[in-house]
């Protein structure tokens, strides 16, 4: 399987970047993606075009079971190097729906350099129409409504402990076909929304 | 298209090569998930010396896009030569549109100032920063520093307010006034006066600090808490000045002093241009201002 990359790749990966860049800023968001590439990309289009935006040769990255097909395309494309374990990758690749979400085994930074932690890029079905759940943290005024479907059950559990470790811990790029929505280590979930 | 298409002719767009740009935006992105942390990365040389706004520099040239509206300005003013050498360097290598108006920038480069306009959601702060590390003058290694700020040790600060307070009577710096971002790490905001510090609070847009010399890149994200920090008896205070601007007459703004013979004659005006224009386009004058006619053209 040989995918093309972006069609104008100095425009397209700003484009994407700034999607990225605007869903982290404001968690919780439906970000449009700014770029999107490769839809036979087991990785889905707007991860792939985060991938070919932020990846190259300084960092490594981590494909979860079900998406080891991609790893000729995105080596190929950006360069980068497959870790050999998940708390040695920048960034990851995770479907939410084929595979087990465990954030406490990547890479959560150190006290001094707590931004040497992996940011984790998901596959979702869906970013609107789950169960909506009340975050609220930096980038949002008051609180937010958080809503995606599928996730597994224990998340809110790791959620927290992930967020119980700030400013260490990972950050989530949660993405579908079309948008890309953030959720950075300073976010909480305070609960079911009302 | 045409325009940007000859003005890059030779030069990537905007200037920094495509590997640049993405070590340059991970970090930036690290930085907007821990907000007020410095996050390290491989500052470049850039076509200007160090000192001279490199760090903003590159980071505007990392965000930068086709459809983005630029403003730069130094010390609040569009005409100063670091605001116009800069913004001439992204009309010549990106070709994006450059305004004055604070209201129509989508990415507003600064050198030590926030424009008096309150920022709004879709726009985005670029501080020059020369020292990122507000705890430099205090500790000096690097290492030391480092320890500080992941233990969330900030007493030296508050040590270093106090002497201020037992020498001046107050707290007497009044610029690159250290503020607690989100409740976790104390951040220098870059020389801005500490007039513009209520401004970083909650304020709508995202906010950047770029340090090339020192290799750092830093962040608010839009709506944190931005706490400038002070004591119980001895609360934090914007500076506030005695008199209007004397060209609009604003009471609400920054002045700057400006000499205006050898006699000791003097006038204080906004440093913000744009502010004092538009406001002297909608007809306020102040004591030494001329009203603005259509036949002053």
């Amino acid at each position: 399987m040989s995918l093309a990359g972006f069609p104008n790749p100095v425009l397209d990966q700003q484009a994407a970047f700034r999607a990225v860049m605007q869903a982290l800023a404001e968690p919780g968001c439906i970000v449009p993606s700014g770029a999107m590439v490769g839809e036979a990309s087991p990785l889905g289009p707007v991860a792939r075009a985060i991938a070919l935006s932020l990846l190259d040769f300084e960092v490594r990255y981590h494909l979860s079971p079900s998406l080891a097909a991609a790893e000729s395309d995105i080596t190929f494309h950006t360069g980068s190097r497959l870790a050999d374990r998940a708390d040695e990758a920048d960034f990851a690749f995770v479907d939410c729906a084929h595979d087990a979400l465990d954030l406490a085994r990547y890479a959560q930074g150190t006290p001094e350099y707590p931004d040497r932690s992996t940011t984790i890029i998901l596959k979702v079905e869906s970013l609107a129409g789950g169960p909506t759940l009340a975050i609220d943290g930096p980038g949002i005024p008051g609180t937010r409504e958080l809503a995606i479907p599928g996730l597994p059950a224990d998340f809110i559990a790791q959620w927290a402990a992930n967020a119980a470790r700030a400013p260490l811990g990972v950050d989530l790029l949660f993405t579908t076909n079309e948008a890309v929505l953030g959720l950075p280590r300073s976010t909480r979930i305070l609960g079911e929304a009302r | 298209m045409s325009r940007t298409a000859e003005n890059y002719r030779g030069y990537n767009f905007a200037y920094l090569d495509e590997q640049t740009k993405r070590m340059i935006r991970r970090a930036i992105l690290k930085a907007i998930a821990i907000p007020g942390y410095q996050v390290p990365f491989a500052s470049r040389e850039m076509p200007m010396p160090y000192g001279w706004g490199t760090g903003g520099v590159q980071v505007t040239a990392a965000i930068l896009g086709p459809t983005d509206v630029l403003k730069v300005i130094d010390q609040g003013a569009d005409d100063t030569t670091n605001a116009v050498s800069i913004r001439q360097f992204f009309e010549k290598t990106a070709g994006v549109e450059t305004t004055t108006e604070t209201e129509k920038a989508t990415v507003i480069q600064t050198r030590h100032r926030i424009p008096e306009a309150k920022l709004q959601a879709h726009q985005v702060l670029v501080y020059q920063v020369p020292i990122p590390e507000p705890l430099r003058f205090l500790e000096p290694r690097e290492t030391e520093t480092r320890t500080l700020h992941a233990l969330a040790e900030y007493g030296l600060m508050h040590v270093r307010l106090y002497e201020d307070i037992a020498q001046h009577g107050h707290i007497a710096k009044t610029y690159a006034y250290p503020v607690l971002v989100a409740d976790r790490y104390v951040m220098d905001p870059s020389p801005i006066p500490k007039f513009d510090n209520p401004k970083m609070h909650e304020s709508a847009a995202l906010q950047l600090f770029g340090a090339g010399r020192e290799k750092r890149i830093y962040a608010i994200p839009p709506h944190t808490k931005v706490v400038s920090l002070d004591f119980e008896d001895h609360p934090f205070e914007a500076t506030k000045f005695d008199q209007p601007c004397a060209l609009c007459g604003a009471t609400d703004s920054y002045l700057d002093e400006v000499i205006t013979d050898d006699r000791g004659g003097r006038m204080f005006v906004c440093s913000d241009t744009h502010h004092c224009e538009t406001r002297r386009a909608e007809g306020h004058v102040g004591t030494l201002g001329t009203p603005v006619t259509e036949a002053a053209e």
